[in-house]
């Protein structure tokens, strides 16, 4: 008899070592996420995973699955807890989607359509954040980094190098460039580096590629973020 | 290349595990961290800049530009507030001719607000340069400033203004006779570890930071660890406001805590203890540090203690001003020389703790505990308190009271006893455990403090029907939002907006929905947060609130909808940029 967890009901055989996340992708079950990617350190940090794990709330990105675990994935609550940790992203950045150029391609715009998110809700904190266009092949837009992390266990990971870190201290916390001046342009991030491609939002780009392919014919356009995100990731969980 | 940072770092035998502690050495040398300064430690650590930069950027007491020749810290916790710190702060400003958290253009000195310094019962308090001065007074500041002016060095200050009093009104079981050195461990390694576990476990001892873990079981998966590296750490980052046991503990009991690091040294087969002192009490430093070149003179700590096979050294490091590295996990990462960033768990810091090795973190009062239990037997210590909470607990009593200080008190003790003995009276409420724990209404006081009622790390605050909820629970969300790591999207943000919207009732802008907002936020900040802090960072707002909820509502305005901000203020802006101040520029608030 292999392992088991329960998922909203449903049996799901997991392995050793497998997370929550993991024994529910490859079984087809998708759970909302921003900061976790197949393949890299789970991270933990963005909480749109929360599950409620036999009546204890637990980030299934980073949690165990272990046999028996009665788990809550799809309820009305934990929507809601997690159309508000949206909004908490919407409005700690500056996000604007309709001038942004990875709309439709987004996945923090995504989680928020599968979510059903309407408005922002909270007051926004328009922080000042800078542009870092110095690099010839790839920009950042600060105000839409959501703090996933991902450009940075991409860097260490999977391109061997340690462009990017975060710095500062709760909600002054930053990302910042491995470089002497703090510019993109002096590190050594080059264009085809994992780091410079998995950005979850528009705060990484690729330079003049910018809507080549049009909206409307977008990732997330024609398909939830949920069909996608199985699709894609289930083959790399295996 | 600067020699002296070179010099700092090989001091520090060039150990990035130390890398905090390079840094506040930097920073003391030059008042601050500059780039050239990150450049070189990274350079030759062989660590990316980046994690040097985040280090810096994190904690509190390091800075990127200059701090003044005079660093002056002016401690912001509720009790000093209550015993007049804004006069204080008003004041100190006003003579030295400097905004809080700046510096002064000629350099000469800075002045800025920080957490709870651990002075609550002999406030308002404040550091400079590190050093604790209690009992700020208008005629301290008069001379604190003359000296400033006249640039005398702090070593020439009057050695009375750092004088700092352990006030202990009430010793028990563990306060009321010091052991002699080694006496603890010489039981313990006589009766060996086994049974010394045994007394440990039958003496029911439970961690007195605040979560109640038993002592015994937590030392006993440490030791069945496969691993030979062990670490034992004791977690002397007494952060949370109003507690202040540590300070005491450490300055007249250190022996105790160091041979209770010891014994669980012994009992877990480490040879390494850590002890991680908080930033605010590195004045302890020198005096912690003689202690332990005595026991190492006395065969107590190194190699072979008491001329037995059991090696075992402790090393002391310090913080740098961050709330969040009381939080285990939070404190090893910084114990590493990084950000204090809580782990996710499992793994446990048991089984991978201090670099990824079993280790064993308990409070300072935890160790001293556990060198008296290892002395006395578990018996003597498991006679008094409650069932589910034997032996007593250590408070630090501040606020509306004739006697705030140190009080013993047998588990179980009710509210109303505690009151009367520090000679409190006409109490409104208490603050048990801290902002983190629960305010408590004077309809309670027949509870006890207990792991089975009011658990607590110590904190024990005493308000008066002459203070205002609101001003308690502004202070508290505030320290949250300042304190929060960052990490975690629900605590990072939640407890900004948590911040921003209690203002908004406290401030008058608020209006029906905005109370339940509050509560909704509240609550999702708590179960969805990361680690601890942000689990406790809405309770102040949710117990007042479920105690209180006609203040919340008498605070409200009528109308059913009021804007997030004020629209008026908002206009000022446009008001001077058209050099307008005329009827028409103003916006009335509609009120009905």
């Amino acid at each position: 008899m292999a392992a088991t967890i329960t998922i909203d009901g449903k049996t799901i055989p997991f392995t050793a070592g497998q997370t929550i996340m993991e024994a529910a992708t490859a079984a087809g079950v998708y759970i909302p996420h921003l900061c976790h990617a197949p393949g890299f350190t789970p991270h933990g940090s963005c909480k749109l995973c929360t599950v409620k794990v036999n009546g204890r709330n637990c980030s299934a990105c980073t949690f165990p699955a272990m046999e028996g675990q009665q788990i809550i994935n799809d309820s009305e609550e934990l929507r809601h807890d997690r159309r508000m940790i949206t909004q908490m992203l919407f409005v700690e950045g500056n996000h604007y989607c309709p001038f942004c150029e990875k709309s439709g391609n987004c996945q923090l715009q995504g989680v928020a359509y599968h979510l059903s998110m309407l408005d922002s809700h909270f007051p926004h904190f328009y922080a000042h954040r800078d542009v870092d266009a110095s690099h010839p092949d790839v920009m950042i837009d600060h105000n839409r980094c959501i703090f996933c992390t991902l450009c940075v266990r991409a860097s260490q990971e999977c391109d061997g190098k340690n462009v990017f870190a975060i710095a500062g201290r709760g909600i002054n916390k930053r990302l910042v460039i491995n470089s002497p001046t703090g510019l993109l342009k002096d590190s050594d991030l080059d264009k085809n580096d994992k780091a410079a491609q998995i950005c979850p939002t528009g705060a990484i780009l690729i330079k003049r590629v910018g809507y080549q392919i049009p909206i409307g014919q977008r990732l997330y356009d024609h398909q939830t973020i949920a069909e996608i995100s199985l699709a894609r990731e289930a083959v790399e969980h295996e | 290349m600067n020699q002296t940072i070179d010099q700092i770092l090989a001091q520090h035998q060039h150990d990035a595990t130390r890398l905090l502690g390079m840094l506040s050495d930097i920073q003391q040398t030059y008042r601050c961290i500059d780039d050239a300064a990150i450049e070189q430690v990274a350079q030759i650590l062989n660590i990316p800049r980046t994690r040097v930069l985040a280090v810096v950027e994190f904690y509190n007491f390091l800075h990127r530009t200059p701090r003044g020749h005079y660093d002056i810290l002016i401690s912001d916790s509720i009790t000093d507030h209550m015993l007049g710190k804004q006069a204080v702060m008003d004041y100190l400003c006003q003579r030295l001719g400097v905004k809080p958290g700046e510096v002064r253009a000629d350099g000469v000195v800075s002045v800025d607000n920080t957490s709870c310094t651990g002075l609550c019962d002999q406030g308002p308090a404040g550091l400079i340069n590190g050093r604790a001065m209690p009992h700020l007074t208008r005629e301290r500041v008069d001379a604190i400033a003359e000296l400033i002016e006249r640039q005398v060095p702090l070593a020439a200050w009057p050695e009375e203004w750092f004088a700092i009093a352990d006030n202990i009104h009430r010793p028990d079981l563990l306060l009321n006779e010091k052991l002699a050195a080694g006496s603890a461990l010489r039981a313990a390694l006589q009766r060996g570890g086994d049974a010394t576990l045994q007394e440990i476990d039958a003496s029911g001892l439970r961690g007195r930071g605040g979560a109640g873990f038993k002592t015994a079981m937590k030392w006993r998966f440490c030791r069945e660890e496969p691993q030979a590296e062990r670490y034992v750490v004791c977690n002397a980052d007494e952060g949370e406001p109003g507690t202040f046991k540590d300070r005491v503990l450490l300055n007249r009991y250190a022996d105790e805590v160091f041979e209770g690091m010891t014994v669980c040294g012994a009992i877990i087969s480490a040879q390494r203890g850590f002890l991680y002192l908080r930033g605010e009490y590195a004045y302890l430093l020198p005096h912690l540090e003689n202690v332990l070149a005595t026991r190492r003179q006395a065969g107590l700590l190194g190699g072979n203690v008491l001329s037995t096979s059991f090696d075992f050294d402790i090393e002391i490091r310090l913080g740098a001003g961050a709330y969040i590295c009381g939080e285990e996990s939070a404190l090893i990462e910084s114990l590493e020389g990084k950000p204090g960033i809580p782990r996710n768990r499992p793994p446990y810091p048991v089984t991978h703790g201090y670099l990824g090795r079993p280790t064993v973190v308990n409070n300072v009062e935890t160790f001293l505990a556990a060198a008296k239990i290892a002395y006395h037997g578990g018996a003597w210590f498991a006679a008094v308190g409650t069932s589910k909470s034997s032996g007593t607990k250590i408070l630090s009593i501040s606020g509306d009271c004739a006697r705030p200080g140190i009080y013993e008190f047998p588990w179980g003790t009710s509210l109303r006893d505690i009151l009367a003995a520090c000679g409190a009276s006409d109490v409104m409420g208490l603050q048990i455990g801290g902002p983190s724990g629960t305010f408590v209404s004077n309809h309670e006081f027949d509870r006890v403090i207990a792991f089975e009622d009011l658990a607590t790390g110590g904190s024990f605050i005493v308000f008066d029907t002459r203070r205002d909820i609101f001003e308690i629970v502004h202070n508290f969300t505030h320290f949250f939002a300042h304190e929060s790591c960052g990490f975690c999207t629900p605590c990072r943000v939640g407890t900004s907006l948590l911040k921003k919207q209690f203002d908004k009732i406290y401030e008058g802008h608020g209006s029906a929905g905005d109370v339940v907002e509050l509560e909704g936020l509240g609550r999702l900040v708590k179960t969805t947060s990361h680690c601890g802090l942000g689990q406790t960072a809405a309770n102040p707002i949710l117990t007042t609130l479920e105690r209180y909820p006609d203040l919340y509502d008498q605070k409200l305005k009528k109308i059913s909808y009021e804007p997030g901000f004020d629209l008026d203020g908002s206009l000022a802006i446009a008001r001077r940029l058209t050099q307008r101040d005329d009827a028409a520029a103003h916006l009335a608030q509609v009120e009905d």
